[in-house]
């Protein structure tokens, strides 16, 4: 074999007491996509970090072509044609994405920006890469997809040979990720070399030609893709055994939650259409669709924060009214939002006050927060819900998703909620993290609550739902048994196409 | 309704729109670089009053008038640099640092001008700039008294704003200056340092603050008085919402509220006795927030603005 592009080898690095990455070694080939799986905090990001000349390794040498790249220089990393995607976008939305990729290219103190060369330069990359974009398009206004394909421009944009992409699927859609793929595969056909940071087994196993595999900053393993499977990887990741749980069979009770004909009309547009669906006891219904079609207003009108147009929505048998936000916490429903980040939690709040913000009236003594009785509450979801990673004091944007999960889903679970919402719950967490959160939502359901699952991964679906509806363009399509389910029937539900015979009509 | 049309169709009227919109048009400018690289400052009201003091100060004691000029933008650049070193280094509230520094520089200001100018009952005077004779210009019928009959300070501001709407939107520099505001961590990822586009575009805004300052004292009056700033500087604040951070708009916000200024000086005597003088001093303001309600609607602030840059921190 030639000499790889570019060769890491026997690099180690240590924080205080941790050991991020431990005499870790890996070659890359012109042309070849290589994974990098992980669990969080396996030392994926660290190692990244060190290729890209962010950290500086205790031991161990980066070189590409066969020259060692001088250490921490991120400047070298760049001029040697690396190109890094960062998992948070590193851009400006009141930019357009010209200007976005522009930006530090040439001298400060030129005269003017050479702006028709760079938008030459941009459409050619762009053009040669499939990744379409208006370069004049303010960044702001694209969708999140969109705003990854300017990121990735911009990393091409220094004649790069070697890019890399930290967990570049976190934030997408699945048709914007399978689209991603499909450019990425291109890349490589094209010569590109890339690596791409992941936790997700389905999408390593489709893309990947090799796949290596990071557990508590060591490389447990490297497999060929086309000799693995995502079981041995799945092991291999977390180092047990994970299986996530299954359904078991129940009857369920009472109707709790039904909607009839329900339109909910914002800003002038339908966003959800004459939804009908009945949500009892003692089961979970799937909700089944891409994202952004109706999923965000469904879980507003169910969370209090909306009110339907027209048609009605029936609590517990009863007109459910205009109860708000805390009428419905009170009346036992449990809410796990889509964005954890933005609507679940408060990060810089501590574990404990994001316990009890639902709840205040109960922990107010006096007109004062009865902080002893919070803490302890907060303590006792820590112990029940196996949340990891700090105390009741620890500020929550500590926690790693899956714990900060862990303890949304808890604060909603320990007062055993009559019906449970959840939106996205295993959204961006790892394999471990996801069981557990499946796990939880399994019990509720034996315990009886009545769990609305709001979510677009099939899986998810199939394995905890008793009966499934898909979701599109804000209709709903009638519900079927998930016995009678099969991945391709949900594509095809997911897809607009569901048919007649199951009762309900066609768009029409 | 005829005085109304008689006001408008005097050149007097035009000519003093000019004059009154050119500290608010420097003033603006500066506030607008300074919020652009992400750093609010609310210094500009302390900086132009001690930009007034010190360039009418300089002035006084024997300095051409240009000088004064460059001491009153060098002393409002030295402003500057207190203020980035309190909100970019330290990244203290800017805010709070801002008021700070106008309170400061305010009563910096009349303390100077205390202990260097002997009390006096009508103030010290000095010969101020004066109107520019512009050759085949200035001669025009109407045209000339109403625009160019001007000091050279307004032909400079409204160049200035020009050449920064230039700088910001055509030159790496100002593309550098417009990603720290919107993002220091991406322009840090591209090379650029924040920390520096800030603490440069802060320095350059209080330089203009100060040059707005001695406007006041070396062309529009010829004497310092230690109210004379009168609330120029929050004007400017509110113009630079009003512009959508874009020079170009400045100048003609900065414009808009000065001909208000100048139309409702000249309906003082007009209708005096009818009205309380009082109530067309408000018209500016009213108008101005009134403006302010619509155009800021749309306004796209800068992403950045208000947020303290630290290295390595998200």
């Amino acid at each position: 074999m030639t000499t790889p592009l570019l060769e890491i080898s026997g690099v180690s690095k240590r924080f205080g007491a941790n050991l991020a990455n431990d005499d870790i070694s890996l070659d890359l080939a012109k042309g070849e996509i290589v994974a990098l799986l992980g669990e969080n905090g396996a030392g994926k990001t660290t190692l990244m970090s060190i290729l890209f000349g962010h950290y500086v390794p205790d031991a161990g040498t980066v070189s590409i072509d066969g020259a060692a790249l001088p250490a921490g220089k991120p400047r070298a990393a760049i001029r040697a044609g690396i190109g890094m995607v960062h998992q948070h976008f590193a851009l400006a939305p009141n930019l357009t994405v010209l200007e976005n990729v522009m930006t530090g290219i040439e001298p400060l103190w030129a005269f003017a920006s050479r702006t028709a060369r760079a938008r030459a330069k941009l459409e050619a990359l762009s053009a040669r890469f499939g990744l379409k974009v208006d370069p004049d398009a303010r960044l702001g206004d694209l969708s999140v997809g969109e705003q990854q394909r300017v990121e990735i421009l911009k990393a091409l944009y220094n004649d790069t040979r070697i890019l890399v992409l930290d967990e570049p699927t976190a934030v997408l859609t699945r048709t914007e990720a399978e689209h991603l793929f499909t450019t990425l595969k291109g890349m490589a056909r094209q010569g590109l070399s890339l690596i791409f940071i992941s936790h997700k087994l389905d999408e390593v196993m489709a893309t990947a030609d090799r796949i290596v595999v990071l557990r508590g900053g060591r490389k447990v393993a490297e497999r060929r893709a086309s000799e693995t499977s995502k079981a041995e990887l799945a092991e291999l990741m977390v180092g047990r055994t994970v299986t996530r749980p299954v359904r078991a069979p129940s009857t369920p009770g009472a109707i709790v939650l039904e909607a009839a004909a329900v339109t909910l009309r914002l800003d002038g547009v339908d966003r959800l259409k004459a939804v009908d669906f009945r949500l009892s006891a003692g089961e979970v219904l799937g909700i089944i669709g891409v994202s952004g079609n109706g999923q965000a207003e469904l879980a507003r009108l169910l969370s209090g924060t909306a009110r339907p147009s027209s048609g009605d929505l029936l609590l517990f048998g009863k007109p459910m009214g205009d109860p708000g936000v805390a009428g419905l916490v009170a009346s036992g429903i449990g809410r796990v939002p889509e964005d954890r980040n933005k609507e679940g939690a408060i990060g810089d709040m501590a574990v404990w006050e994001n316990a009890v913000l639902e709840r205040l009236p109960r922990f107010s003594r006096h007109g004062l927060v009865d902080r002893k009785a919070g803490m302890a509450f907060a303590q006792e979801i820590i112990a029940r819900f196996d949340v990891r990673g700090g105390g009741p004091a620890t500020r929550i944007r500590l926690l790693s998703g899956g714990n900060m999960q862990k303890l949304i889903l808890g604060r909603n679970l320990i007062d055993r909620p009559h019906i449970l919402i959840a939106a996205q719950p295993a959204r961006g967490l790892d394999e471990g993290a996801v069981a557990s959160v499946h796990e939880r939502i399994l019990e509720a359901r034996k315990a009886g609550t009545a769990v609305l699952l709001i979510s677009e991964d099939l899986e998810e679906v199939m394995a905890l739902a008793d009966r499934i509806q898909a979701i599109v363009g804000g209709r709903l399509s009638p519900p079927v048994s998930a016995e009678l389910a099969d991945a391709r029937m949900l594509g095809l539900m997911m897809a607009g196409e569901w048919s007649a015979e199951t009762g309900a009509a066609h768009a029409s | 309704m005829s005085t109304l049309f008689d006001i408008l169709a005097s050149a007097g009227l035009w000519a003093a729109v000019l004059r009154i919109a050119t500290p608010l048009i420097l003033g603006t400018l500066g506030a607008l670089l300074s919020e652009r690289a992400g750093v609010l400052h609310l210094g500009i009201e302390g900086i132009m009053t001690f930009g007034a003091m010190i360039g009418w100060l300089a002035v006084y004691n024997g300095a051409d008038l240009w000088t004064g000029f460059l001491v009153a933008a060098l002393a409002g650049a030295a402003f500057g640099v207190l203020h980035a070193m309190l909100t970019v280094t330290l990244g203290l509230s800017q805010h709070v640092a801002g008021l700070g520094v106008t309170l400061f520089a305010s009563s910096f200001s009349y303390y100077v001008f205390r202990m260097l100018v002997p009390v006096a009952g009508t103030p010290p005077t000095i010969t101020p700039f004066q109107p520019l004779d512009i050759p085949g210009l200035t001669s025009l019928p109407f045209f000339g008294p109403a625009f160019f009959a001007q000091t050279a300070p307004t032909y400079l501001a409204i160049i200035a704003a020009l050449l920064l709407g230039l700088v910001l939107f055509r030159t790496p520099l100002g593309l550098a200056i417009r990603m720290t505001g919107e993002n220091p961590h991406a322009a840090e990822s591209q090379g650029i340092n924040p920390v520096a586009i800030r603490y440069g575009a802060v320095i350059a805004g209080s330089a203009l603050m100060g040059m707005a300052g001695a406007f006041l004292t070396l062309s529009a009056f010829n004497s310092f008085f230690p109210t004379m700033v009168q609330g120029r500087g929050w004007i400017c604040i509110a113009l630079v919402v009003f512009s959508s951070w874009r020079p170009g708009r400045a100048l003609l916000g900065a414009l808009l509220f000065a001909f208000f200024d100048g139309v409702q000086l000249r309906l003082q005597p007009a209708l005096n006795g009818i009205v309380p003088y009082q109530l067309f001093l408000m018209i500016p303001y009213l108008l101005s927030i009134a403006a302010l309600a619509i155009m800021a609607r749309r306004a796209r602030v800068p992403q950045a603005l208000m947020q303290p840059y630290r290295r390595g921190e998200r």
